[in-house]
């Protein structure tokens, strides 16, 4: 056991470990909207609009991570008109690649809790607003959407810590995050166990934080 | 299309065998995965506290930390620790392990601790009548396990490993960074080499959806049997 090296990589890891909090963030609230549109889109009666949601989350499900990312910085950069728009501003950078893919891929998870959130809401609570002449609009902007992200917080956390791990897949693209500082920690110290026990601590205390912050919610949130 | 013929001309076989890696790598780990679920499983349901312990430590730290991460520690100390045990045996040389067991062994370690959480959870979704209408029959531990526990834990646990699976088929995609060659890492070389790297990841996203699709579809007809009856 080397405990100068732990001492000494503690606090570079430390700083990396804020561009993981970074792209975890960014890639969720993205996600979040991506995956609210999408189980909107499953529940509309169109066969077609019904069918693209579905094969979108069928896809991003059933695709790993890092071909998503490879495809979204190695691929969209080959596409010769891609090049002469806007957009390549934001292709080039690993950064805005890594967020895209991560966004995309936790939208696709977060459409499925959201969706199967909307199934369990008891028929009953949408007719007693109806039965108040509230208009669909706003029982499904007041009463629908409140009451399923209620019903979706545990396996949303669990979503959350996925996705957090999956963050690490953007060191594959030259980004220096937790896992991209210590894979050069170890490679450059040949110290893997070391370097292993401080990342993993780090990432094991954030795991711990989403996990007591969903605890918290579901708690305060709970159905009295 | 050229891209794809079989031979010397295209990529066709190349990708063909690293499908066939990755169905190998994937198959291998999940079968280590459930060595190690045999022995973390009963160690989470033991009454000792102590024991306890070392099964949640297992889980939690796997299933907490970024699976990079596990492969890295795997790959950069796995031949470090087996010269280490080599050495107190009189053994100097250099070792190198095969890149197929450090990364079967690795994607192994985190498919195993998933299968603890489902077997324990399906261990304790059984009955408790169960457990006591065999001992009251007078079976010895190992056949009431053997009999009674472990047929209707394996039916009760086959959705939830379905879903283990899937991600560790999934998961099989990191061991490219070892420079294993499965799918990804065959598609990373091809796109290199053909500057194609668009129509070699999409190739490679779309061997994936095949393999989850089609496991999917064997998984299905495998829970349609067991659950017949119930």
């Amino acid at each position: 056991m080397d405990f100068d090296l732990m001492f000494t990589s503690f606090p570079k890891l430390l700083s990396a470990s804020v561009i993981t909090l970074k792209l975890l963030s960014v890639s969720l609230i993205l996600g979040m909207f991506l995956g609210l549109f999408f189980a909107i889109l499953r529940m509309n009666k169109n066969i077609f609009i019904n069918k693209f949601a579905y094969g979108y989350s069928y896809v991003f499900r059933g695709t790993p991570l890092l071909v998503q990312i490879f495809i979204i910085y190695f691929g969209l950069g080959q596409i010769e008109y891609l090049r002469s728009t806007f957009l390549w501003v934001i292709l080039k950078e690993p950064y805005w690649c890594a967020i895209i893919a991560f966004a995309l891929n936790t939208g696709a998870y977060t459409s499925e809790i959201l969706r199967s959130a909307f199934q369990t809401i008891k028929p009953g609570i949408i007719e007693a607003g109806k039965s108040l002449g509230i208009s669909n609009k706003i029982i499904f902007y007041k009463i629908q959407i409140p009451i399923a992200i209620r019903q979706s917080l545990p396996a949303y956390g669990n979503e959350i810590i996925l996705m957090m791990k999956g963050t690490s897949l953007a060191s594959t693209v030259t980004l220096m995050d937790l896992t991209g500082v210590a894979k050069y920690i170890i490679s450059t110290t040949f110290k893997p166990i070391e370097v292993f026990i401080v990342a993993g601590g780090i990432y094991l205390f954030m795991t711990f934080l989403i996990h007591n912050l969903i605890k918290y919610l579901e708690k305060k949130y709970s159905f009295q | 299309m050229e891209l794809l013929a079989f031979g010397k001309t295209g990529w066709g076989d190349e990708l063909f065998y690293a499908t066939l890696m990755t169905i190998a790598v994937s198959v291998t780990a999940m079968f280590i995965g459930f060595f190690f679920a045999l022995i973390f499983t009963p160690l989470k349901l033991s009454k000792y506290k102590s024991l306890n312990l070392i099964g949640n430590v297992y889980t939690t730290v796997i299933r907490g930390v970024p699976e990079l991460l596990v492969i890295y520690l795997l790959f950069f100390g796995g031949s470090g620790a087996i010269m280490y045990v080599a050495s107190i045996f009189g053994y100097f040389e250099y070792i190198e392990i095969n890149a197929f067991i450090t990364g079967s062994m690795a994607i192994g370690i985190i498919s195993g601790a998933y299968s603890t959480e489902v077997f324990r959870g399906a261990i304790q979704s059984i009955d408790k009548g169960q457990f006591e209408a065999a001992k009251v029959l007078g079976l010895s531990k190992f056949v009431q396990f053997y009999k009674i526990i472990l047929p209707q834990m394996l039916r009760l646990s086959i959705p939830n490993l379905s879903n283990v699976w899937q991600i560790t088929l999934k998961d099989t995609s990191l061991i490219s960074v070892t420079g294993l060659i499965e799918i990804m890492r065959q598609s990373y070389i091809a796109a290199g080499s053909t500057r194609d790297p668009l129509f070699f990841y999409s190739f490679a996203a779309v061997l994936y959806l095949l393999l989850t699709y089609l496991s999917m579809k064997l998984i299905n007809r495998l829970e349609a049997k067991y659950s017949r009856g119930y």
